[in-house]
């Protein structure tokens, strides 16, 4: 069990990554925030407690890395980058707009810290496998972390780079599934299953871990077990809810690709400053 | 335009006329099939979902399975229609449309929306600005690009009729209605001449068309005659109708929201320069990725106007 402090912190940093998520997308009129809640633990636990990374230093050599494969959850990321100190907090509020370092998909040419220009879905956990590639070629001893959707697992080019990966056994990546049973047209088990998921990745040479992922004890255990695993790479399927957090957004579809009005900003923020 | 004239103007977005031109199809052919890749709302597909479920696939976050599914539909005597964003559905699945839809001159049409800058602040990663590019150069694809939600529709419907492959190019955000839905006629390859003039031709596809007829308006107050022309279809090309603007007027300007690589421009350039050369310049997209920002912001900052189709017009004419 981690320590009662570091717990409590790490809830807090996620509850504070929510309420920015809320605040981010309600002030752009735009944004997903049901995929940016149902990631935010996970994206806390890598960013502020797990990677080893240097927000002054972006580009140092020897940081761990992450891609945000399901990219429109990117206001979580940024939220997390700006209170790493990457960049000023004060650039949340230019989330989606015109000439802002902050994209409506993470862009790695204007916001420090992104590793890879994500968006179009799939393309985010090939391209973590080739940073992996790339440490292994370089002896290097960082790791690489990219975290997926349910709804973008139906992408043929998620078990390409799965296959890729298991087959160079790419011990030195992981990766998450935020498996929150839905995508926008409805519930992924009624549009295109991907159950058995995590049979389909062992069948890949993957290892797998079937954790809560907004549990952040089960969060960061997993991620300890993920690292240590030798020759081969490594899933932790995360059951998540979409919208966590916020009552009315929470397992509701329709909060996928919609900002929240000035009104539904408010009762969202009480509810999770009551949460803290 | 007078400020009376644009306050009775209406708007809708192409994509509208996807979905309206579906729930017809569905009713008047049991053939048709519809498929999309979880943009359902997004597209309009989601209302020929309701009235024909038996007839519509979600594919799932998998367009290039999309395309392959669809072309099996097709080869068993289907007639497929396929939604999705315009950047997913020429860019992701290019290569089953060209290999396995276009090879076998199949009749799967795809009806992407969202494309062009104009899908505003999801920004570069969903503005799909290739497109019309990318489905040209494949043999025997037919590229429409609707100026209004009317022609979208019956384009959309025309393309049930037509053998083999169409592109349809479709807009998110609502645009001026500049069709007559009563007398409108589409035909596949025939541009339309919306008003006349002897100095300058502008040729515009899409939501350039509406500016193209701003242009022209401001261009007739410094005393220049140009002639607009909805070309409607890129490929095949209207050359008759191109070709007797360009003799009349002996210059073209091309508008497209779009790059200007291998799109609208290039297409025309490409036929006049070999059978009516003369001074031709292009409005679009520099070969630049886009970015966030509102559909207005973007099309003033990378030039998509009628001011910029006008001082093009203006420079080709004094010079
Ligand atoms: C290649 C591609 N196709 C379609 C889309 C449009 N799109 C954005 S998010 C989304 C649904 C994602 O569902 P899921 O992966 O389950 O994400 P989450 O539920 O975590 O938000 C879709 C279809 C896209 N961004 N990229
Ligand atoms: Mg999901």
């Amino acid at each position: 069990m981690l320590k009662t402090t570091l717990k409590n912190k790490l809830q807090q940093k996620a509850n504070l990554i929510r309420q920015d998520v809320i605040k981010m997308t309600g002030e752009a009129g735009s944004g997903h925030p049901g995929g940016s809640l149902s990631a935010a633990d996970i994206i806390t636990v890598l960013y502020f407690h797990h990677m080893n990374h240097k927000p002054k230093d972006p580009k140092w050599e020897g940081r761990d890395r992450f891609v945000l494969s399901k990219g429109h959850a990117c206001p979580a990321l940024y939220a997390a980058l700006a209170e790493c100190g990457y960049f000023d907090r004060k650039e949340l509020i230019n989330l989606r707009k015109m000439g802002s370092i902050l994209q409506g998909h993470p862009d790695s040419r204007r916001t420090p810290g992104v590793e890879i220009s994500t968006g179009s879905l799939g393309l985010g956990l090939p391209a973590a496998a080739g940073m992996a590639l790339a440490g292994k070629i370089d002896k290097a001893s960082h790791k690489v972390y990219t975290l997926i959707g349910d709804g973008e697992s139906q992408e043929g080019i998620v078990w390409e780079g799965a296959m890729f990966a298991a087959h160079h056994k790419l011990d030195n990546m992981v990766a998450f599934l935020d498996n929150n049973g839905l995508q926008i047209d409805g519930l992924v088990n009624e549009i295109v299953k991907i159950e058995p998921i995590a049979e389909k990745w062992q069948a890949f040479g993957w290892e797998t871990f079937e954790i809560d992922g907004h549990d952040i004890d089960d969060i960061v255990r997993s991620l300890e077990k993920a690292d240590a695993v030798k020759g081969k790479p490594a899933m932790i399927i995360a059951k998540t809810i979409k919208g966590k957090g916020v009552s009315f957004m929470e397992n509701e579809v329709d909060w996928h690709g919609v900002a929240p009005n000035l009104k539904q900003v408010r009762q969202a923020l009480k509810e999770l400053e009551n949460n803290n | 335009m007078s400020k009376e004239a644009e306050k009775q103007m209406t708007y809708h977005a192409t994509r509208q006329g996807y979905g309206e031109a579906l729930l017809e199809l569905g009713a008047e052919n049991p053939n048709v099939v519809v498929l999309d890749a979880d943009l359902a709302k997004s597209t309009t597909s989601i209302a020929f979902k309701k009235h024909f479920p038996k007839r519509f696939f979600d594919c799932g976050i998998a367009e290039q399975g999309m395309m392959g599914v669809a072309a099996g539909l097709a080869a068993s005597g289907k007639v497929c229609f396929t939604g999705s964003f315009a950047m997913f559905a020429t860019g992701r699945a290019f290569e089953p449309v060209r290999n396995t839809i276009a090879y076998g001159n199949l009749n799967v049409n795809l009806c992407p929306t969202h494309a062009g800058i104009t899908v505003g602040a999801d920004g570069s990663s969903h503005q799909a600005l290739e497109d019309i590019t990318l489905m040209r150069a494949i043999p025997g694809m037919k590229v429409v690009v609707p100026a209004d939600y009317i022609e979208a529709k019956r384009a959309v419907k025309a393309a049930a009729k037509i053998k083999g492959p169409v592109y349809i190019r479709l807009g998110r955000a609502p645009t001026p209605d500049i069709n007559d839905a009563e007398t409108y006629k589409f035909e596949l390859g025939k541009a339309r001449v919306l008003r006349e003039g002897r100095d300058v031709s502008i040729v515009a596809v899409g939501l350039m068309v509406y500016e193209a007829l701003q242009a022209a308006e401001a261009l007739a107050k410094e005393g220049i005659e140009a002639e607009v022309i909805n070309l409607i279809t890129v490929k095949p090309l209207d050359k008759d109708t191109v070709l007797k603007s360009a003799k009349k007027t002996g210059r073209v300007v091309t508008a497209e929201w779009h790059t200007l690589i291998g799109g609208v421009g290039s297409a025309v350039s490409e036929f006049l320069s070999q059978n009516q050369p003369c001074p031709l310049a292009m409005v679009g997209i520099e070969g630049r990725f886009g970015q966030s920002g509102s559909p207005d912001e973007l099309l003033k900052h990378y030039g998509l106007t009628a001011k910029a189709i006008k001082q093009k017009a203006k420079k080709l004419v004094s010079s």
